[in-house]
């Protein structure tokens, strides 16, 4: 009884992993600035909703991804409201892409990601560019989407191993 | 050709309109409602702007606390690098405190001299209200450089104050919210200010750059500028005090850029000095 009582904690502790990932991101935004590194920074929070609005939609729920969007543009300094519309936008590419698809592949899953990024990284250049007049550097954005996309083969792979080996293990005791 | 445009309006319809497993809201009314605040805020809505409030204050103590892991790897990181580098620097600033000695002792007899002179042109003093406040979060992310304090409007912070670092420029206050305030850094790309070059006497506009060195601007006296001159605020415009030192051009032969090294090193600032200057009646 006991041991149930444990594993159906732990299940529920490891459904929302996904969640406080993505709240603690929006928090602390995992950039590693600290170590001085010009040319590299990426956004995790971009990783983790496409893979979880493709992979497992109901770990994410949409209502969570407008407010971590509301929380991002707070601790980012940027205009309330673009950075949800732009994690939305993210989730609904996702999803269009979960229903288009019939066998699954991680190369289809990164360039359809690459896709995505580089048109949500336009949208937001130009709407703090052109609308909200800050000035960004072009070249930042680059490097952030050219590590955004390539992390995303290891990021895709770790929460892989999470869903299968871990939630899985739970949910299948 | 007719069927392929059918599946791609049902793959749309059904991944914007349909609510998924466990979800209460479409992805389209999300989007809706994202646009709405997006509008409503930049046409400083206020019941909008009550929201974004409430939301800044929650954010901004959550983002302390979440991001106490990362600064506690942070500044470990840096202790250590300090660590390494420790001896090069008591070297370097052993010779540097022996000529500071006597140039502090001339400077004493320059601001006596100052205040003198001023007195006899009829010239103002100036009387600063200083608030110590500590860093809540640095968000040194590409896009934005700028720092949240613990201090906010109930501490008699206002928009426009200036944030230092000792006696060094680091920015100005730009959003003032009840308990939490926002600095925008000097480095930012966004931040633009009236300085003068000394020696030389050149007036100038120091930008940010997005990275940890600003850019000298708008000169017409560009060649006068000289490598190892130092930056200080004009006063220009009224929007700071004159004098307050900034840093040191640091500039590169090979190119033509006019590079300012801040005095302050902006990614560990644990207080920040918020000050306001007023005119002093002089005694």
């Amino acid at each position: 009884m006991t041991e149930f009582r444990n594993k159906n904690f732990i299940r529920k502790i490891s459904s929302k992993i996904p969640l406080i990932l993505l709240f603690a991101s929006v928090l602390n935004e995992y950039d590693f600035n600290y170590l001085g590194l010009k040319y590299f920074s990426f956004n995790f929070s971009y990783i983790l909703i496409f893979y979880y609005s493709l992979k497992k939609s109901e770990s994410l729920g949409y209502i969570y991804i407008f407010i971590a969007g509301l929380f991002n543009d707070v601790v980012m300094g940027t205009p309330i409201g673009l950075s949800s519309l732009m994690y939305l936008i993210l989730c609904g590419a996702a999803a269009y892409l979960r229903n288009i698809t019939l066998r699954p592949s991680l190369i289809k899953d990164c360039i359809f990601f690459l896709i995505t990024i580089l048109i949500i990284n336009s949208l937001l250049f130009m709407a703090l560019n052109f609308i909200f007049n800050y000035n960004l550097d072009y070249l930042d954005q680059i490097i952030n989407i050219t590590y955004t996309f390539l992390l995303y083969f290891l990021f895709s792979n770790l929460f892989d191993f999470f869903e299968t080996y871990l939630v899985g293990r739970t949910n299948a005791g | 050709m007719e069927s392929s445009r059918d599946d791609f309006i049902i793959a749309i319809r059904s991944a914007f309109l349909k609510k998924g497993t466990k979800q209460r809201f479409s992805l389209l009314s999300l989007i809706f409602f994202s646009i709405i605040f997006l509008i409503l805020g930049s046409l400083n809505f206020k019941a909008i702007n009550y929201v974004k409030i409430g939301i800044k204050e929650i954010v901004y103590r959550s983002s302390f606390i979440v991001s106490s892991p990362e600064n506690f790897i942070k500044d470990n990181y840096l202790l250590v690098q300090n660590h390494l580098n420790l001896y090069k620097e008591n070297e370097k600033n052993k010779s540097e405190l022996a000529s500071l000695i006597s140039k502090d002792l001339l400077n004493k007899f320059i601001i006596l001299e100052n205040k003198r002179l001023k007195k006899i042109i009829d010239d103002y003093l100036v009387k600063s209200n200083t608030i110590i406040a500590k860093v809540l979060s640095d968000k040194g992310s590409p896009f934005l450089k700028s720092i949240i304090i613990n201090k906010g409007s109930k501490h008699n912070i206002n928009l426009g104050m200036v944030a230092m670092d000792g006696a060094y420029l680091v920015g100005k206050v730009v959003e003032v919210n009840y308990f939490s305030s926002r600095i925008l850094l000097l480095s930012d790309l966004n931040s633009k200010i009236p300085v003068i070059v000394e020696p030389n006497e050149v007036f100038s506009i120091l930008s940010g750059t997005g990275e940890a060195y600003g850019v000298i601007q708008y000169s017409k006296k560009y060649e006068d500028i000289k490598s190892e001159s130092i930056i200080y605020t004009s006063g220009a415009g009224s929007l700071f005090k004159a004098g307050i030192p900034i840093g040191r051009i640091n500039s590169n032969y090979l190119s033509e850029e006019k590079k300012v090294e801040f005095f302050s090193d902006f990614s560990q600032l644990k207080f920040v000095k918020i000050v306001s200057f007023l005119k002093d009646e002089i005694e």
